[in-house]
């Protein structure tokens, strides 16, 4: 999770936005799943939304080759509701970039 | 509506899932449970020696039967205790749920006596798993954990329970049925256009072959799997985990493929040019290097995780959902054939390429004690092993002739795992024997479970194959070490028979190998326990053999020096 890439990388990046329960151990099945699976998490954005039973997610990842696998086994997380892919460009990621240019 | 503590609602929702045994062992943190297990008419509890034990009489018992079974521990080593059997599961896909105690809710996070935050180990080895925070939360997390156990794509499931929440007071109305059949949902199916796709690839192939495993018998499909070889006559070879699919007799068969199959299956799949992949996950042991795996082959495949498709080799073809639905659908849609040239081609590659005689009959091979053994015990017997030379010896000559007769553990490749999932096979198919076949290094792995099986009665039949070696380990250690043998030979023997005595078990041991007959006899008619000790020449090794990382066309050993008879 380090600062904001430099340009040409940008358009590697995928945003994936995930609609998740919001418990505990969530946040846990879910940077583990990417851990596990030797993919690497550039960015985790999580909110709570309506009356807190379910989380926004938004997580930044480089794309790879083995990005589909990864979207697949999220979709399989009981605690995952949705996942879907976002161009990269205006993100949540772009507008908090303030809080982390040194 | 009645006021149960969350220790007797679980113990009751456990029960309505038709649960009627459980291993494990008690503890602090679960001693509600137990007190509520105590007053159960309909569950019986199988006292084990060893926790991991207990997860394996569970496996035993979801293996043999399809159906989620049950075991428990109490907090901290109780529950690490559980995690080889859980991974086992976990890589196996096998529907077992691990309840474990935990302490109190208010003392989470304080490192409180025996507190291991099992929730969060468990995560990469489970399909899903629990902490249970409110009493409340019971009621649907039980019936919601045999649905996930057991549906989909099966896999174990956890279920931490502090002690507090299992002391807790909540209201349980009889006809209760939380959010069970509300959240079944309609099987995933694939289109009709996708089906027609595949019986075209089917029928217009040349040379198929039907690679089909676990999946197969999760979907309880084996039927299914064999009508469609049969009508379309494609050569059907099995992973580890499907052996007994297709039966051993049948004119189709062509045994295991990968690193321990014959010469001829592995040939016959290089010159293939459709693979029809069933139920499988081109795990690394049945395909070799995957980039060299039937190189001139398509690729259909039929599995209901959509994760497997195209996981590791490319796909020509997906088809998600539970085999059942898809056999069954394409079945009709596959055309009759006979396919003289290439089935007569594979026969012969078989024929050619046996792994051993069946008609020799020299008893200090294992083959021949395989065979024996299987002679007397019967078709009804199961069968399951542990790891090493002497698995594969079992999965290359055990004829084997239905789904679920062969208990193995494919995925982790656990030592230890035979015995104790030998016990709850036994117990869940009383009436029937279960050999166990298993090696010196093994069977110590969990050997206290000689107890339970003997206090439980479990018909078991123990093959013990004493080569005084971690074997299969020395094995890799001849071949692709410089013969450098280390740590993996046994200084010391071990009397298996005083031990097994000890543990109250009936023991024979095979000194003349003409007795062999007779004992095997006299053990598997005696009902219980009993443990056979066999020794084994150290030299004797697994052939042929696909060294790790190489294709499968590359093959060690095992060509015959003679001619059948
Ligand atoms: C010492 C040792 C040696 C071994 N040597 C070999 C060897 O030579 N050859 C070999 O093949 N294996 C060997 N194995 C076993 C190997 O490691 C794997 O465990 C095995 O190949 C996996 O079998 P499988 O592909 O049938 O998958 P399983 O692990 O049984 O997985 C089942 C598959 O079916 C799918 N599925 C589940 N339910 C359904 C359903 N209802 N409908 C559709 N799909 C479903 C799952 O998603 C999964 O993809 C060895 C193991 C050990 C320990
Ligand atoms: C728990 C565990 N530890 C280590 C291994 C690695 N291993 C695989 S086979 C094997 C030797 C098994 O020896 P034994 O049970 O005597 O069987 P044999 O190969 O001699 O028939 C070992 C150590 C394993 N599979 N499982």
């Amino acid at each position: 999770m380090n600062a904001l890439k430099t340009d040409s990388n940008i358009q590697h990046e995928t945003i994936l936005e995930l609609q998740v329960n919001n418990h505990p151990g969530v946040m846990s099945h879910i940077c583990g799943l990417f851990s596990r699976r030797a993919y690497n998490l550039e960015g985790i954005v999580v909110v709570p939304i309506g009356r807190g039973k379910i989380s926004r997610m938004w997580l930044k990842v480089i794309e790879e080759n083995n990005l589909e696998q990864i979207v697949k086994q999220l979709q399989k997380l009981p605690d995952v509701q949705t996942v879907t892919r976002q161009p990269p460009g205006d993100s949540i990621f772009s507008e908090i970039s303030h809080f982390f240019s040194s | 509506m009645e006021q149960l503590s969350g220790a007797q609602l679980t113990i009751r929702l456990l029960e309505n899932q038709g649960i009627d045994t459980i291993a494990g062992i008690p503890g602090g943190a679960n001693l509600p449970l137990y007190d509520a297990l105590q007053a159960s008419t309909k569950i019986r509890h199988i006292l084990t020696r060893h926790e991991q034990g207990a997860g394996f009489i569970a496996q035993g018992m979801a293996r043999s039967t399809g159906k989620p079974a049950v075991c428990f521990a109490t907090s901290g080593p109780g529950a690490t205790n559980l995690i080889t059997a859980m991974a086992d599961a976990y890589l196996d896909s096998i529907p077992v749920i691990f309840i474990t105690g935990q302490v109190p809710l208010s003392l989470i996070g304080t490192d409180a006596f025996q507190e291991v935050d099992i929730y969060g180990i468990s995560i990469p080895i489970t399909k899903h798993n629990y902490l249970i925070r409110s009493v409340d939360e019971l009621h649907t997390v039980i019936p919601e954990a045999f649905r996930m156990a057991s549906t989909g794509r099966p896999g174990p499931i956890l279920i931490d329970i502090p002690k507090d929440v299992q002391n807790s007071i909540t209201s349980y109305d009889p006809e209760e049925q939380y959010g069970f059949f509300d959240q079944l949902q309609a099987p995933s199916l694939p289109t009709v256009e996708k089906i027609e796709l595949a019986a075209d690839m089917i029928n217009n192939s040349k040379r198929p072959v039907l690679y089909i495993g676990g999946g197969v018998i999760h979907a309880e499909s084996g039927y299914l799997a064999r009508e469609l070889a049969e009508k379309n006559s494609i050569p059907t070879t099995m992973s580890l985990m499907g052996l007994g699919i297709m039966p051993h007799d049948h004119e189709l068969y062509m045994g295991m493929l990968g690193m321990h199959a014959s010469r001829g299956t592995n040939r016959a799949m290089k010159e293939s040019d459709l693979i029809i992949a069933v139920g499988v996950r081109f795990d690394d042991r049945a395909t070799g290097k995957i980039a060299e795996f039937c190189p001139n082959a398509k690729i259909l495949h039929l599995d209901i995780d959509p994760c497997e498709i195209g996981k590791l080799k490319k796909t020509h073809l997906g088809l998600v959902g539970n085999v059942r639905y898809s056999l069954e659908m394409l079945i009709p849609h596959v055309a009759e054939n006979d396919r003289s040239s290439w089935c007569i081609h594979v026969a012969k590659l078989q024929q050619e390429n046996p792994i051993f005689c069946p008609n020799d009959r020299n008893f200090n091979k294992p083959y021949s004690i395989i065979l024996e053994a299987a002679a007397i015990a019967g078709e009804d017997a199961i069968v399951t092993t542990d790891v090493g030379k002497h698995q594969m010896w079992t999965a290359q000559s055990y004829p084997l002739s239905r789904p679920r007769q062969f208990l193995t553990s494919g995925g982790l490749g656990t030592m230890g795992f035979g015995m104790p999932t030998a016990i709850g096979a036994a117990l869940a198919n009383r009436g029937k024997t279960v050999l166990c076949f298993t090696g010196d290094g093994s069977i110590m792995m969990n050997i206290q479970e000689l107890a339970t099986a003997v206090e439980e009665e479990a018909n078991i039949k123990i093959i013990l194959f004493d080569n005084s070696s971690l074997g299969l380990v020395r094995q890799q250690q001849s071949l692709f070490y410089n013969r450098h043998i280390f740590a993996s030979e046994y200084k010391h023997r071990v009397d298996f028979c005083t031990i097994a005595k000890g543990f109250g078990l009936k023991t024979y041991s095979i000194d003349d190998h003409h007795s062999l007959k007779s004992v095997f006899e006299e053990a598997f008619s005696n009902k219980g326990p009993a443990l056979i000790h066999i020794p084994i020449d150290i030299e004797e090794e697994v052939y042929p053999m696909v060294p790790p990382g190489a294709a499968n066309t590359t093959m060690i050993g095992g060509e015959l020096t003679h001619e059948c008879a």
